[in-house]
């Protein structure tokens, strides 16, 4: 069961991998934050299958930060970019 | 009874494995920004949630296993927003700008 | 069959980090970047450190992220006047690298056998200090000194950055991080992501005692829900002036400090924790570094002030 539960995870890395590299050499915004949903999902499902593969239980933690912090990602990047002025005073 | 469960486990991650394939297979060939969200967002989502499902019978204690779950909706409701950014962002039509 | 993850999590990496150097443009290489961190987390979860691997997915995916993407934002466009480097120059360039790379694995793939470890003097204390995590007893316990001047400097470089606010806007609030544009996908995300991502975080603090977590991983959670919340316009940088703000940034250090003293009145010495209380010391200075950890990385990102103090 640990084997093969291993075996799906890396299969699913595989995946998410493959997709990752077309993302990140995208050209568009839209890409980007795609790369970074598919790291959401994609890590969660991997730390969730190391974690029950026989790994330390703690890893399904590392699988929650990812869900959390990687949606933050995506909305960081939703933001259009501009440079703040600073109002008045002396740069 | 233990047969049983370990069954019902390589039968779901396989399916959810299966359906991250399809997600990165619509990822690579579909035409446009909206269906690759599309393949994105349902199909790796479903593939999380199979994956889970499958894990549910793995896991020693019921604190992981309710972790496990609580990981899977968190992963929906951040999906949710994402997708939804995203898919603002192109129908606008900036999809086709640059990256900034 | 880990040998087949652990070769593909490698390439991908090798990958992914080659990416953010031959990346076509700034914001490229940053969001290159951010992906490399999430999957260095992964790295850090095979190689058996669940505790560092919160950390790098708390840090890297969300406040490194969030401040580069802030920090390309400002900047104007680069217009360089040097040529690109030719590829002999490249070529020269990545062999140091290189060389070091094979360096250190040689040396870290044939350690000298038995390979020296401190593992079992440090597990044998750990009943004394009542905590199960060796890596928060290394944390605060034997290490406490090096771990309180870590804040210490925490909060030298918020004040590094707020220095670079002009001499008429100190104390002021820092610029806005929505970007005025009204998004319900983002007000939905930063309505209901919170809640969890601060459970979340203050459960990694308190799992921190026997499992890994700890004060920073959970103080960068509760940072990164600060920050999509300002993000989504629901909150707005407070001012720096603000004496709350600032008793908040404070209060970690001076709670490790305060302990740290009066280990001179109840125990050995400096930074010692009495037999028995030690447990319920390192968890006070635990939240209250926390709040301090979590309130300086949000303000670090949010940057130095942009208008005058109200």
């Amino acid at each position: 069961m640990a084997e093969f539960l291993a075996a799906a995870a890396a299969f699913v890395l595989a995946c998410v991998g493959l997709a990752l590299v077309r993302l990140l050499r995208g050209p568009t915004a839209a890409d980007s934050m795609m790369a970074a949903q598919l790291l959401d999902t994609g890590g969660a499902a991997i730390c969730l299958l190391l974690a029950a593969s026989g790994g330390h239980e703690a890893i399904a933690d590392v699988g929650l930060t990812f869900a959390v912090l990687a949606a933050l990602a995506v909305a960081a990047l939703s933001l259009r970019v501009r440079s703040p002025k600073p109002e008045g005073g002396k740069p | 009874m233990s047969l049983l469960l370990d069954t019902a486990t390589v039968l779901l991650v396989l399916a959810g494995a299966f359906f991250f394939l399809a997600g990165t297979v619509g990822l690579l060939r579909f035409p446009d920004a909206l269906s690759r969200l599309h393949a994105l967002t349902k199909a790796d989502t479903l593939g999380l949630g199979l994956i889970v499902l499958g894990l549910l019978p793995q896991m020693g204690s019921l604190p992981a296993a309710l972790k496990l779950v609580l990981a899977w909706l968190l992963v929906q409701l951040a999906s949710a927003g994402a997708s939804q950014l995203i898919a603002r962002l192109i129908h606008a039509g900036d999809a086709n700008g640059p990256r900034s | 069959m880990m040998g087949v993850f652990d070769i593909a999590l490698a390439l991908l990496v090798l990958g992914v980090a080659l990416m953010v150097v031959n990346a076509a443009e700034t914001r490229a290489a940053v969001i290159a970047f951010i992906a490399l961190g999430l999957l260095l987390a992964l790295v850090w979860v095979r190689l058996g450190s669940v505790d560092v691997a919160l950390t790098e997915a708390a840090i890297g995916g969300g406040a490194t992220g969030i401040l580069l993407l802030r920090a390309c934002g400002r900047l104007r466009p680069s217009v360089s006047d040097t040529p690109q480097p030719g590829l002999g120059v490249r070529a020269a360039a990545s062999a140091l690298p290189t060389l070091l790379t094979i360096a250190i694995a040689s040396v870290v793939l044939s350690p000298p056998t038995p390979a020296p470890s401190l593992a079992e003097a440090a597990a044998e204390a750990l009943p004394d200090l009542g905590l199960g995590n060796p890596v928060t007893a290394v944390l605060l316990g034997y290490r406490a000194l090096d771990t309180l001047l870590e804040k210490v400097v925490l909060l030298l470089a918020l004040v590094g950055v707020w220095s670079l606010t002009s001499d008429g806007l100190w104390g002021g609030a820092p610029a806005e991080l929505a970007d005025g544009a009204a998004k319900p996908p983002l007000l939905l995300l930063a309505r209901l992501l919170p809640p969890f991502g601060v459970v979340a975080g203050i459960y990694l603090v308190w799992a921190g005692a026997d499992h890994p977590g700890g004060t920073f991983q959970g103080g960068a959670m509760l940072a990164g829900m600060w920050l999509l919340a300002m993000m989504a316009g629901l909150a707005a940088p407070p001012d720096t002036g603000n004496p709350r703000l600032r008793f908040a940034l404070f209060v970690g250090p001076a709670a490790f400090l305060l302990v740290g003293f009066a280990g001179f009145l109840i125990a050995d010495g400096f930074l010692a924790y009495p037999p028995g209380l030690a447990k319920p010391l390192i968890v006070a200075v635990e939240a209250a570094l926390t709040l301090s950890i979590a309130v300086i990385i949000a303000l670090m990102v949010a940057g130095p002030a942009m208008k005058a103090p109200r």
